[in-house]
């Protein structure tokens, strides 16, 4: 199949550099300190933030100098296709709940909260194809939200390779599956740092470095999408307080 | 960000599941056209005033074109006079869908700058996208929203031309061939044409109409009763496929007989048989077709019948040869398992080149169309330039076969030139053997080399520099792509090193580039008896890459140290730069090997490599290595005319011998050592070991004369076959591997990952692994082992497609597929010529029969490498002159005294009928033993022979097995080769 036409489209009609539709919020909840949803085209993640607070189960998980982040991942039974046994606990989504942890690690001020925990839960309701991303960048929401202190926006991004010369970025379940290596950078787009780098087959050296390039640009481009959701999120809130709020 | 995107779903259902895609609709899809001032394109494809050539559209307009128009009448589209047209994305998914050649095809006329064709996204665009309706057919939302298509251009245009008087301004016509989509448009206000209507109505397109595919089966009238049975809907077949009550595969037809053919099914190791009209049911050649096994007692088995569609035009009847099929049926013991075709699957139809039957009645506009390749059926055409076309080559492609047609229908796609014009049938030759063979394209000559070339410091500084080493060349005379040179010197330890260099191709070509696409694509080099079609342009392949006499050349050297008695002690690979001292021919090279008094280098290392050869040789055939025959001949051709004037066998010199063993050797080196450094993607080749039911015929061809051939292993087989020689009949053994040869499976490229090492086995060499290295200049796949090797030594690096093992897998595919064409070329154009020499020529000639068949025998010329069948049954309507009777059981054919068996030596006179001139053909009368009243000199009633186009029969040998591979391009063509 080819993933991108003569014209230049996608099969979804986007062009190679375009993102999906993101379309977020903040504060779903009210149970949890911090929540958010977010939507990326047709994968849609809800993800919810506790803490932080004492550490639940054996004390002895306690870090002395620093918070304990707790991931968890869980896909909904119904966002599949096909309808999922296990919504958790399965080797996959344990794999994520580390990669998630170890992203989300890199970024929060973990070294305030020493002797205490912050859980991290997000929920696929619906996946088409870059389910981490999604996650993380409505887990970095979700911790805003909470008012824990981050460093910097974690932003993750998918990028492929279309026909062997064209990189696509943010891609879907479909391109997932058909197409090409899959990459998946999370990164901190305004150091430009890389915190995770996975590559789903063997990409040749000729092509890593513009696809790569491409996926660093997907996440800056997020980055700017969130942003703006979390600018405005805080106008909102504050307008009912009479907040003065100055956008620059 | 991203602009603007209303955002849609769009559901598509598959067995249970419910897949969910986005669908993002765009503002930013232009309209191409150079009229518009609101789309802010670069670069607008359609042009601002096209003019109309229609009497019936006298305004300026751009053409919509709907998907079947596209499917069916892409021959007219093809023509040049249709330009400016809009093709909705809708009808390019259709198209794509529908039929992957013509979707190709259309993606190479959009590609055309000169034909402005654009392609308008309409699925994707704001205004035009339209969602299906309930209760709405796929295909009526495709014609609606091609409609829509129609429609928004319209408004579009208009508001862009407000200023332009009404009748000037471009105006949009829809072109359809659906009736109901015709109708709906007029309705919604949309100017719209047939494709026959809009057609017919263009002004100084005479040609044009017969290009128009019949697709309206009305015209056949509905009166006719049908002759075939129908076709099965899809659904039924893929249900009937499912439950295992139908069977999948592709059809092969007979070449022998055209009422027979075999469908391979997957899976399956024997082939199923059908047979007669109704039982082949409409397939043509290599349509993937659905068959239903009949009953075991309705089973039947080959017929033996040499059988030619050879009537004029019987109208739509089906005659009763069938039943004559039938007959044999009970007769027969050894039944095989037969069906009948109840569905198409797929078909296969390409364009066929052929000639037009003479038409009986004057003046008539339809005609039958006679294909070059006789597995095809002839095709009914209308044209109305039969007159031109009578003397002509052409093509023609099927359109339908209809129920109640005894042909398919088809239209005339283009002519090729006069018939009997050797350019013609030159031209025949490669389009039906599908050669590609366009002049190389710009791009392609972009990326070659700027004259002069010059060897730069930093080529020395990488390579190895040999040019001390005296190095020579041996190849064909007239030879212009020399590939290989060979060198051998004396060490002091009392070992010998000896050099094979190949032609550093892979330097001039580097992948990606549209050189190397080109070349991926080619293939290989064809070789006709007088014409090349290279694979590299000519600079590349007769000057830069080929390592000419005392001129720098770059090389990639394989270096053996070895033992005097030819025991490898160690290998070496690298490029290098060197001087061949010498380009000699096979006939010079031998006599410095013979002539005691040559002492120079050149010579003395000759000798010793010839030497050594002779131990490697002997090994080889220790091993089992297979030594197998094919009759190849070389003609001797006018320098001035390029007609054949003399035939003679190809002589083989110890010299050939000698080069042979050295590429040999360097192609198992080469190959062990890339498998080895990429277990997953080298590219080999391998030679399977025929499966046993191959061997029958020869076995019992053998046992007949008293001979055991043993075939369970190459080398008991190589043996047996050594001992089979019959004093009295020297050609007798020749025979026998000739028919050995035919038993033998195709040698094929492919991927080490797809395949378990012990798969790898070359059985005609009798070796383990085996790659080619030897022949970049006209082999792809030796490309391919270059770049592999040069990564292995550290002179190159890696691509991602060289490493990918399913893009390898697909180019072997291409390659395998090329080189089999390009062998069936390479035979029918010695077929030809064998054609052209025998123009005013009667000659006797020895034979020996091959086969004995139930009307026919099968008679092997050596002298001409000519496989011709005589039949020894009358035609229809004639009367026996002599009577044979063929015994099954002893498979011989007797009349009188004189018995007919297989290699019985016989004499035949040979001349060419050109009393019918669209079709000539070689005529045999028998002359040896003589058999009153079937023997000449009886000369005023000739026994009409056909000699067999050559690709058929004789497809399989020598091509199968790579003995010959390294030389077998010395083929006749170089000979005459014109620098």
């Amino acid at each position: 199949m080819d993933l991108i036409s003569d014209q230049g489209l996608r099969l979804d009609g986007r062009r190679p550099n375009e993102l999906r539709k993101i379309r977020c919020k903040l504060g779903v909840f009210n149970q949890p300190d911090g929540s958010a949803y977010l939507e990326q085209g047709n994968t849609k993640v809800l993800a919810a933030v506790y803490g932080p607070h004492e550490i639940r189960g054996s004390r002895t998980k306690a870090l002395h100098d620093q918070a304990l982040i707790n991931c968890q991942y869980s896909m909904a039974t119904f966002s599949t296709g096909e309808r999922k046994r296990r919504p958790r606990g399965d080797r996959k989504s344990i794999e994520m709940s580390i990669h998630l942890r170890q992203a989300l690690q890199a970024v929060i001020k973990t070294e305030l909260y020493a002797r205490s925990q912050i859980d991290i839960f997000v929920e696929v309701l619906q996946a088409d194809g870059g389910n981490y991303c999604t996650c993380v960048n409505a887990a970095t929401l979700a911790l805003i939200d909470a008012g824990i202190p981050i460093t910097e926006y974690m932003v993750a991004c998918t990028a492929s390779l279309a026909n062997g010369e064209t990189p696509l970025v943010d891609i879907s379940h479909l391109e997932e599956t058909s197409g090409g290596p899959n990459l998946t950078v999370a990164a901190m787009p305004m150091s430009g740092q890389i915190v995770l780098l996975e590559m789903s087959q063997r990409f040749h050296l000729d092509h890593l470095d513009k696809v790569m390039k491409h996926a660093l640009r997907g996440c800056q481009e997020i980055k700017a999408v969130l942003d703006k959701a979390v600018r405005d999120h805080v106008a909102s809130a504050g307008a009912a307080c009479n907040w003065e709020f100055k956008t620059d | 960000m991203l602009t603007t995107k209303t955002f849609l779903k769009k559901t598509k259902r598959g067995n249970i599941l419910k897949i969910v895609r986005e669908h993002y609709l765009r503002e930013d899809i232009w309209c191409g056209s150079a009229l518009c001032d609101k789309c802010p394109m670069s670069e607008p494809v359609l042009s601002e005033n096209p003019e109309s050539a229609s009497e019936l559209f006298s305004f300026p307009h751009y053409i919509v074109l709907d998907t079947c128009v596209v499917v069916h009448q892409i021959d007219v589209l093809e023509e040049k006079t249709l330009c400016n047209v809009i093709i909705p994305q809708t009808v390019i998914e259709e198209v794509k869908h529908q039929s992957s050649t013509i979707y190709k095809r259309l993606k190479d006329i959009i590609g055309n700058p000169g034909r402005n064709f654009y392609v308008f996204v309409n699925e994707h665009h704001m205004k035009t996208y339209i969602e299906r309706q309930r209760g709405e057919t796929a295909n009526d939302r495709n014609d609606r929203a091609i409609r829509k298509t129609v429609a928004w251009y319209q408004s579009h245009l208009a508001s862009s031309q407000s200023g332009i008087n009404k009748s000037e301004r471009v105006q949009i016509l829809l072109l359809t061939n659906d009736g109901k989509n015709k109708e709906l448009a007029a309705k919604e206000g949309l100017c719209v044409a047939s494709v026959r209507e809009y057609i017919q109505s263009l002004v100084g397109c005479p040609g044009l109409q017969d290009k128009l595919a019949v697709t309206e089966p009305e015209r056949d009238g509905n009166a006719r009763e049908y002759l075939f049975p129908p076709h099965l809907p899809p659904s039924l077949i893929h249900d009937g496929i499912k439950s295992g009550k139908l069977l999948q595969g592709t059809f092969y037809a007979s070449r022998e007989n055209f009422l027979e053919g075999h469908v391979n099914v997957e899976g399956q190791e024997k082939m199923i048989l059908l047979q007669g009209h109704a039982g082949l049911n409409r397939a043509v050649d290599g349509d993937s077709v659905a068959i239903e096994l009949l009953p075991e007692d309705q089973w039947s088995s080959p017929s033996d019948i040499v059988l030619q569609d050879e009537e004029d035009d019987p109208g739509d009847i089906l005659d009763d040869r069938t039943e004559a099929l039938s007959a044999s049926r009970a007769a027969s013991s050894e039944r095989i398992p037969t069906g009948r075709v109840v569905g198409i699957i797929r078909r296969k139809w390409r364009q066929y080149c052929g000639i037009l039957q003479p038409s009986p009645v004057k003046d008539t506009v339809r005609h039958i169309f006679v294909p070059a390749e006789r597995k095809i059926p002839k095709i009914r055409i209308e044209t109305r330039q039969s007159e031109v076309l009578a003397s002509q080559r052409i093509i023609v492609a099927i359109d339908s076969w209809p129920r109640h047609s005894r042909y398919p229908s088809g239209h005339f796609v283009r002519a090729l030139g006069p018939i009997g014009d050797k350019d013609t049938e030159n031209e025949v030759l490669l389009l039906e053997h599908d050669v590609p063979h366009s002049q190389f394209s710009e791009a392609v000559n972009a990326c070659l080399p700027k004259l002069p070339w010059i060897i730069t410091d930093d080529d020395v500084a990488e390579r190895q520099d040999l040019r001390h080493i005296d190095v020579c060349s041996v190849d064909p005379p007239g030879c212009t792509d020399i590939d290989d040179a060979l060198h051998c010197r004396f060490l002091d330890n009392g070992h010998v090193e000896v050099g094979v260099h190949i032609a550093d191709v892979s330097h001039f070509i580097r992948p990606g580039t549209a050189l190397d696409k080109e070349a991926a694509l080619r293939a290989t080099t064809v070789y006709l008896v007088d014409k090349r079609i290279d694979m590299v342009p000519e600079l590349l392949s007769s000057n830069l890459c080929s390592l000419r006499g005392n001129e720098e050349r770059f090389a990639f050297s394989c270096v053996w140290e070895m033992t005097r008695e030819a025991r490898i002690v160690a290998t070496r690979f690298h490029k290098s730069i060197i001087r061949s001292r010498a380009a000699l021919t096979y006939e010079q090279a031998q006599l410095r090997i013979d002539d005691p008094a040559q002492k120079d280098a050149i010579a003395t290392s000759l000798r010793e490599l010839n030497r050594l050869a002779k131990i490697l040789k002997r090994r080889r055939i220790e091993n089992g290595a297979l030594v197998l025959a094919s009759p190849e001949i070389r003609f001797q051709v006018d320098s001035e005319t390029h007609d054949p004037i003399e035939v003679e066998a190809k002589k083989l010199r110890e010299t050939n011998s000698m080069v042979e063993e050295f590429m040999l050797l360097a192609n198992i080196s080469v190959a062990e050592k890339i498998v080895e450094e990429f277990p997953e993607c080298a590219m080999l080749r391998r030679h399977p070991e025929p499966p046993v039911a191959n061997f029958e015929p020869l076995v019992k061809a053998g046992h007949k004369l008293g001979f055991n051939i043993v075939t369970s292993t190459g080398k008991e087989l190589a043996a047996s076959l050594d001992e089979a020689v019959l004093p009295d009949n020297p050609y007798f053994n020749t025979m026998l591997r000739i028919l050995a040869t035919r038993c033998m499976m195709q040698a094929v490229y492919f991927t080490s990952g797809m395949l378990q090492p012990d798969e790898f086995f070359h059985y005609g060499l009798a070796c383990p692994i085996y790659t080619h290295f030897t022949s970049p200049i006209r082999r792809y796949a030796d490309i391919i082992v270059h770049r592999l090797l040069a990564v292995c030594i550290g002179a190159d690096s890696t691509y991602s497609d060289l490493l990918d093992k399913r893009k390898s897998h697909a180019l072997c595919h291409n390659l395998n597929y090329r080189n089999r064409m390009a062998q069936y070329a390479g035979r029918a154009s010695v077929a030809l010529h064998t054609h052209l020499f025998f123009r005013g020529k009667v000659q006797d000639e020895e034979g020996y029969v091959l086969f004995v068949r139930k009307n026919a025998l099968q008679i092997l010329i050596p002298k001409y490498g000519l496989e011709g069948t005589l039949y020894v049954v009358p035609k229809k309507g004639e009367v026996a002159t002599a009577n044979f009777v063929y015994n099954e059981e002893e498979q011989t054919q007797k009349c009188g005294d004189v018995t007919f068996r297989s290699f019985d030596p016989v004499t035949v006179q040979l001349s060419l009928d050109r009393s019918n001139l669209q079709h000539e053909k070689l005529v045999l009368k028998l002359v040896k033993p003589v058999i009153p009243g079937f023997s000449v000199p009886s000369s005023d009633e000739p026994i009409p022979m056909a000699i067999d186009e050559q690709d058929g029969g004789k497809c399989k040998d020598g091509s199968v097995v790579d003995t010959v591979s390294q030389k077998n391009k010395s083929s006749p063509s170089k000979k005459k080769r014109k620098k």
